[in-house]
């Protein structure tokens, strides 16, 4: 993911881009903490849409009495934040000391070969996005994968392989 | 205002009906550390089902971690007056039977039984005792007092168990000097890492007008510790209550809990708990009726190691990136918004309560030399029963792995330890003497730091942990000091030679010579620190380090299977060009934020 930065150019009808920006502007506006910072507003749209989308900036920058650039800064520094639509769900594997000494490193490469990537990034069907994580904070049950943000533990490379199928079977119906 | 006396009351009456009323209480470790990742939902679901079908009255509570997450899903009964059974490992299609022969037949079935507890009946007699569990009886939790045994989600419960005391004494009996004093004489250190005096760093904030701000760093990005994650979300009281004291010590008026964006568990259990507090009048204007007000609130960070700093955590407080700032100025003189702060770690902040309930005394009698109170292990790794463990200070590493930990599995041999997170550096089988002890472990070359203890056995080649370890510190690197940014890259492109048998001539040198450099030229820890992994291990591993490095063939053959390390982009990441215009001001009137 943090290796293609660069915001994908499409032509976007003015009705959905003025929906985008309401949904921004709502999430920036409504934060529930009471401290609102440039990083706390783009957590909040992160939240919202799952990417950061071009016009956030400048309406950050705005709330914020902040500048273009310094957003800009912010959000390129956290590995959390994308910049285009995520896929439809994000799995994720624990590639941490703790892990690897367990066998993370199989179930890593099980995860890859089913989704046919080789690193971070989102599958060409954009079914999924493959990020590794350093720590998921489940030591004592790695290795650890979590799928929409729902971990697994103890998981072996053939579980991983099925959990990945039963993702695409989720999606695609019965066809795949 | 409600006191002390009447929320006391209150809460003992609520604690009552649950441990001597009629309805069983039936409890699930529901923590990020094991519960979730082991299935715990689905066996809750089940259990309700179930209850539900059977028709039976009976108070479930989602609880937080017990320790014991090599048992998870752990479902803890308690027949009030009768008796306590603790079950592991109980997954959905186990939980029909259990609950109809424990709760319906009134049985107590031995299938995944841990241990029981008596609480007033006779008939427990060949069932083993949940108490005498080396996992729990070598334990003495006090900041994890609570964890496992109170609802995260009410506040009355740690009312119950004791909350508060420490508090109510802090402002009825003792002044802002007092609480500092007696937090010296207990000799409580940093739990973060540094170990620094928690006493002296609190008495650094007298001076210094408000609002002053006390932090509390959850941020925990340690692969390998879940601890702080842990207390949070098995007993925020105790966090929140620790901080109210510091704020009283200290004369500060607000505080703010860090917390890394997408650790929902805690978050969650640390904002709700916060509401609580601020309803039943324990945070906010004159607290327990005195004229000590204190305001507390969550604060998230992105994804960021280098946020776990004190000073890179008032960057992200105030929504920067989360870089570390030159000292001095310190922070108790110029912290976050400029303003005198101070930072404790979770655990740290966990004690004070206890401390200041028990006394100084009581606490410094527990542990060793200069190292008082206990140290909060998580161990994982090549282990037979991870989990996190709070044992005394004083104990021998041996005793962690083998007495609680139960050694390693597969009758296999123990070969390296890796302990207080990634930077702290590797340890031999030879070190299992070395007691948990803060200066006895730095003169081993390793730290306690944050607690976590990775076990690793002879099938581990000390070269690929190592590149592990390094791929880490070089991910999580923030890019500003440039010895680190390029140095932790450097190493990392080295050892990733090595690990493939292509290591070249010199290379060993290179490494030490970026070693240094690193040392002597970055600001915050993870630079100095950096090389830390690679010196260890070179130390304690030389046989594997010169089959991988000068004879080209991995002993264990772990180093040969392939590979993936994420590489870090962000110290070299831009914004796209289109964006990037040279400052462009978005709003033109207006001040900045200060």
């Amino acid at each position: 993911m943090s290796s293609d930065i660069t915001p994908k150019i499409d032509p976007t009808p003015d009705s959905e881009k003025q929906d985008l920006k309401d949904r921004i502007n709502k999430a920036v506006t409504t934060q529930k903490r009471p401290t609102v910072t440039v990083l706390s507003s783009l957590l909040s749209i992160e939240d919202e849409l799952g990417y950061i989308p071009d016009e956030a900036i400048s309406i950050v920058a705005e709330y914020n009495n902040s500048t273009i650039n310094e957003v800009w800064g912010v959000a390129s520094f956290y590995p959390n934040f994308r910049f285009d639509p995520p896929s439809k769900n994000t799995v994720e594997v624990c590639w941490g000391p703790s892990c690897h000494l367990v066998g993370a490193t199989d179930v890593i490469k099980a995860v890859l070969d089913e989704l046919e990537l080789d690193g971070e990034g989102d599958t060409i069907d954009k079914i999924a996005t493959f990020k590794f994580n350093t720590c998921l904070g489940a030591c004592p049950q790695a290795p650890v994968m979590s799928i929409n943000h729902r971990m697994y533990g103890k998981i072996s490379a053939k579980q991983a392989k099925s959990h990945i199928l039963e993702l695409r079977k989720n999606i695609n119906g019965s066809d795949k | 205002m409600s006191s002390y006396e009447t929320l006391k009351e209150l809460a003992e009456s609520r604690w009552s009906e649950l441990t001597k009323g009629s309805a069983p209480w039936i409890k699930i470790g529901m923590s990020m550390c094991c519960g979730q990742a082991s299935g715990a939902y689905e066996t809750l679901g089940e259990i309700k089902e179930v209850l539900n079908s059977l028709s039976i009255e009976a108070n479930v509570s989602e609880v937080g971690c017990l320790g014991i997450c090599y048992a998870s899903p752990v479902v803890d009964i308690l027949l009030p007056n009768k008796h306590r059974a603790v079950y592991g490992n109980v997954t959905p299609d186990l939980v029909h039977d259990l609950v109809d022969r424990c709760l319906v037949k009134g049985k107590i079935p031995k299938k995944n039984l841990l241990g029981v507890e008596n609480l007033g009946t006779n008939n427990l007699q060949g069932l083993p005792d949940f108490n005498e569990l080396p996992q729990i009886k070598l334990q003495n939790r006090i900041a994890l007092r609570n964890a496992g045994h109170i609802d995260p989600k009410d506040i009355y419960q740690y009312i119950a168990r004791g909350g508060y005391l420490g508090l109510n004494r802090a402002l009825t009996d003792l002044k802002p000097e007092d609480v500092i004093e007696e937090i010296k004489s207990s000799g409580l250190r940093g739990r973060g890492g540094a170990a620094f005096p928690t006493g002296v760093k609190w008495s650094f904030m007298t001076r210094g007008e408000k609002p002053k701000y006390i932090l509390c760093n959850c941020e925990e990005g340690d692969p390998g510790a879940f601890n702080d994650k842990s207390i949070l979300e098995s007993d925020p009281y105790t966090t929140i209550e620790g901080m109210a004291i510091a704020a009283y010590a200290t004369g500060s008026t607000n505080g703010i809990i860090f917390i890394r964006h997408g650790h929902d568990g805690p978050i969650d259990a640390t904002e709700d708990a916060i509401k609580q507090a601020y309803e039943v009048g324990l945070l906010g204007k004159n607290i327990l009726g005195s004229d000590f007000s204190f305001d507390l609130e969550v604060s998230l960070t992105g994804e960021s190691y280098v946020a776990g700093e004190e000073t890179a955590l008032m960057e992200a407080v105030e929504g920067k990136r989360s870089m570390p700032r030159a000292r001095p100025p310190f922070p108790a003189a110029y912290g976050v918004w400029g303003r005198p702060s101070t930072i404790n770690n979770v655990k740290s902040l966990s004690y004070a309560p206890s401390i200041l309930e028990h006394g100084s005394d009581w606490f410094s009698s527990i542990g060793v030399n200069k190292s008082t109170g206990t140290a909060i292990i998580c161990l994982s790794g090549n282990i037979k029963y991870p989990g996190l463990y709070e044992v005394p200070m004083g104990l021998t590493i041996g005793d962690v792995i083998d007495n609680i930990g139960g050694g390693v599995p597969n009758g296999r041999k123990l070969k390296m330890l890796q302990t207080g997170g990634p930077l702290g550096g590797v340890l031999s089988s030879d070190s299992l003497e070395i007691r948990l002890d803060f200066d006895e472990m730095r003169e081993a070359g390793a730290i306690l730091g944050s607690g976590g203890i990775i076990v690793a056995d002879d099938r581990t080649c000390a070269v690929d942990l190592t590149r592990v370890l390094v791929a880490f510190c070089q991910f999580e690197s923030c890019g500003k000091c440039f010895p680190c940014r390029l140095g932790t890259t450097n190493l990392l492109e080295i050892v990733e030679r090595m690990s493939s048998n292509k290591a070249r001539l010199g290379d060993v040198e290179l490494m030490k010579q970026i070693g240094q450099t690193m040392q002597a030229g970055s600001l915050c820890g993870h630079g100095q620190l950096g090389f830390n992994p690679i010196e260890s291990a070179m130390k304690h591993f030389k046989e594997d380090w010169s089959a991988c490095v000068d004879e080209g063939k991995c002993l264990t053959g772990s180093c040969n299977k392939p590979h993936f390390t994420p590489i870090n982009t962000r110290p070299f990441a831009e914004a796209p060009i289109k964006n990037t215009v040279p400052i462009q001001i978005a709003n033109q009137v207006g001040e900045k934020n200060e």
